[in-house]
């Protein structure tokens, strides 16, 4: 009888590393952040000491001051999302049904950018992209761009970098969702005499429908609060809410109003997640 | 005996191609720098009896890329047999503050007997209580300071602060696109240089320029000649004149030809010039230009040890034929005196740089911006954050 006890807690002992971590570095941080956002400058005090005021105008404040910046983060990262599920679509198609044997090789490919740092994937595309670089003269060899007319510093190579960025974390669930697919439904669709499209539309896209939805968030949630794709190909006028976000802490040391803004991100994405998972209605996740 | 922390081979020789104090992290004036690489900085190591830890900027001082050394850091230990521990993670004033201001409000160690802090910063520790005044007699070349920098208004009598390098900020251009050289904003703002001017994320550095072009006397600018020129920096963002406003990677955005303009540093510039035979040039604007200093500092928590160790270390930086060394290499204006005779030993040709050891005639035409109180601070890098999108 004495047997049955321990087993009872055997569960929650496994969970308890996990919950540990949370508690340290989520749960703990977030408390912070939440005290620090209502704080307010001391008066007569020096650059970056705050004292607690409960002042929660410092969320309206920092809301109405960079509605451009939030507004441009959601834009930006709905973009690089759609763009990504285009060009992943077609890429995990064709490694989990066309790619036979080289099957391996183009997962190792598709990962592979993961093994050099994400800031320096950035800086490379900086020069990709760049006046000197491949791109730029050949468009304007080819009369397709202004003499003045340039890529880097505008929003087209904020939201290509970003695409870029994130493609991996698209590729991967949606290949993932895509492999799963039984065969046999897609030979039983053509016994049942659809053609490849109906096939693929009422089949193959349902069935792959979690790796959207999946993919879609893995994209488009550190997409949102990126920074480094706008402060590195980006100009001022291609500006963040994340790069709003690291100067107000880093640059103008106004602690709170950098802790509101990161809430106010934090909330808006568990907004439209929520809508969006309710929308795709899909049960399972993963 | 020293104990190196450089960067990895790997991405030193990425990041090669800008070799300049704030060079490192380059993407990063925009990013908060280390935010990202900050994380393999060292520092945080225990302090020790016969050690001394020196937090400095990326690529600050002479460094053999053969032996991977830093060779007047190895003569220093084997002179004094103290290990000297020298960390490359000092990636943005802002940021180092706010990494190390916790401990120091606790008064625990923050794992650097001697920091690297810009001026304007270097006030903000000095102000809040976390330096330690030298020992002055453990410093005997404290007295080869250059005269001009002995005495800076947040440490009058140089008692908590030395400069390490002294950093000029000027226009600098490309050649092809700018045959006849850039004194002046005027040419800064020519068509040829539409949307390819980059101007530097330093506040005092920028605004600094435009505000000695606009004729005021930066020592005493008021809070409404400060608007004024940060809103004429906005209006040439907004109307597509200026691309960027970046720390270090503006030298890449000269190079990769996105940028034929900047407000910069000199030392960069010298650097891009030899680099790229003479593809690029620098000058102190008509105008003038400013001038700062990073600042060799004890923290409030350094040991006892820690201090007199880190006070000989400075003492040693302030010997003119180690000083020259240091100059040859980091390109920055040298602030001590006798310097400029050794450099006539190791490397003639840069005894008469303009950029290391400037005459009487060009640091005339220098000028400091002045310190700023704790709500200015605030307030006007709002505003100049404000100007640039954040």
């Amino acid at each position: 009888m004495n047997m049955t006890l321990p087993k009872v807690r055997v569960p929650y002992l496994l969970l308890l590393p996990g919950f540990a971590f949370l508690f340290t570095f989520f749960i703990l941080p977030i408390a912070n952040l939440a005290q620090t956002s209502t704080q307010t400058p001391i008066s007569g005090g020096d650059t970056g000491q705050y004292e607690q005021s409960f002042a929660f105008s410092n969320y309206v404040n920092a809301f109405l001051d960079n509605r451009e910046q939030f507004a441009r983060s959601f834009v930006y990262a709905t973009l690089a999302t759609i763009f990504a599920l285009a060009i992943a679509y077609p890429l995990a198609y064709a490694i989990a049904f066309k790619a036979g044997k080289f099957k391996n090789i183009l997962l190792v490919l598709v990962v592979a950018p993961f093994f050099t740092s994400f800031l320096l994937r950035t800086i490379a595309w900086k020069q990709i992209l760049g006046e000197e670089g491949f791109v730029v003269p050949t468009l304007r060899s080819l009369h397709l761009m202004g003499q003045q007319t340039t890529i880097t510093s505008t929003a087209v190579a904020v939201v290509a970098g970003m695409t870029y960025n994130f493609l991996p974390f698209m590729t991967l669930p949606l290949y993932a969702s895509l492999e799963r697919i039984d065969p046999r439904t897609i030979e039983a669709a053509g016994d049942l005499y659809a053609n490849g499209l109906t096939t693929f539309r009422r089949v193959t896209v349902p069935l792959s429908l979690p790796g959207v939805v999946a993919g879609t968030l893995l994209t488009f949630i550190p997409a949102a609060g990126d920074y480094v794709n706008a402060a590195i190909l980006g100009s001022p006028n291609t500006k963040m809410i994340g790069n709003v976000i690291e100067s107000r802490y880093f640059k103008i040391v106004d602690y709170p109003t950098a802790a509101a803004l990161s809430f106010t991100l934090m909330a808006a994405i568990l907004i439209l997640v929520t809508l969006y998972i309710r929308k795709a209605g899909t049960e399972e996740l993963v | 005996m020293a104990t190196e922390h450089p960067l990895s081979p790997e991405a030193r020789s990425i990041l090669g191609a800008r070799i300049s104090r704030r060079g490192v992290l380059a993407g990063a004036g925009g990013l908060g720098a280390a935010g990202l690489l900050a994380a393999c900085g060292g520092g945080g190591s225990k302090s020790a009896e016969n050690s001394v830890r020196w937090g400095n900027w990326p690529l600050y001082l002479d460094f053999d890329e053969a032996t991977k050394k830093y060779p007047t850091l190895e003569k220093f230990s084997t002179e004094t047999g103290i290990d000297a521990q020298y960390f490359e993670d000092y990636n943005d004033n802002d940021e180092f503050f706010g990494k190390v201001q916790a401990q120091l409000k606790l008064g625990e160690d923050i794992g650097y007997d001697v920091v690297t802090p810009t001026d304007w910063m270097a006030a903000r520790w000095i102000r809040l209580g976390y330096t330690q005044k030298f020992d002055l007699a453990n410093i005997p070349n404290a007295g080869n300071i250059l005269d001009s920098l002995k005495s800076p208004s947040y440490d009058p009598n140089r008692e908590s602060s030395l400069t390490w390098q002294g950093i000029m900020s000027g226009f600098g251009w490309n050649v092809e696109k700018n045959p006849k050289g850039i004194h002046t904003l005027d040419e800064l703002f020519a068509p040829q240089n539409k949307g390819k001017i980059v101007v530097l994320s330093e506040m005092r550095d920028t605004i600094g320029v435009i505000l000695m072009a606009q004729g005021v006397d930066i020592t005493k600018v008021t809070e409404a000649q400060f608007m004024n020129a940060v809103d004429f920096m906005a209006k040439k963002i907004s109307d597509g004149w200026i691309r960027g406003v970046k720390g270090n990677e503006y030298a890449e955005d000269l190079t990769s030809g996105d940028a034929t303009a900047v407000i910069g540093w000199s030392g960069d510039m010298f650097i891009l010039a030899s680099e790229n035979e003479g593809k690029f040039d620098f000058a102190i604007p008509e105008s003038g230009g400013t001038i700062s200093g990073d600042n060799l500092m004890i923290p409030s928590t350094a040991s006892a040890a820690g201090k007199a160790n880190g006070e000989k270390l400075i003492n040693y930086y302030y010997d003119p034929a180690v000083a020259a060394e240091v100059a040859a290499y980091v390109n920055y204006v040298c602030p001590v005196q006798g310097a400029q005779a050794e450099m006539e030993k190791i490397a003639p040709e840069l005894a008469t740089s303009e950029y290391i050891f400037p005459t009487e005639k060009t640091s005339s035409r220098l000028q400091v911006f002045r310190s700023l109180t704790p709500d200015e601070e605030t307030s006007w890098s709002e505003a100049f954050q404000k100007a640039q999108g954040n």
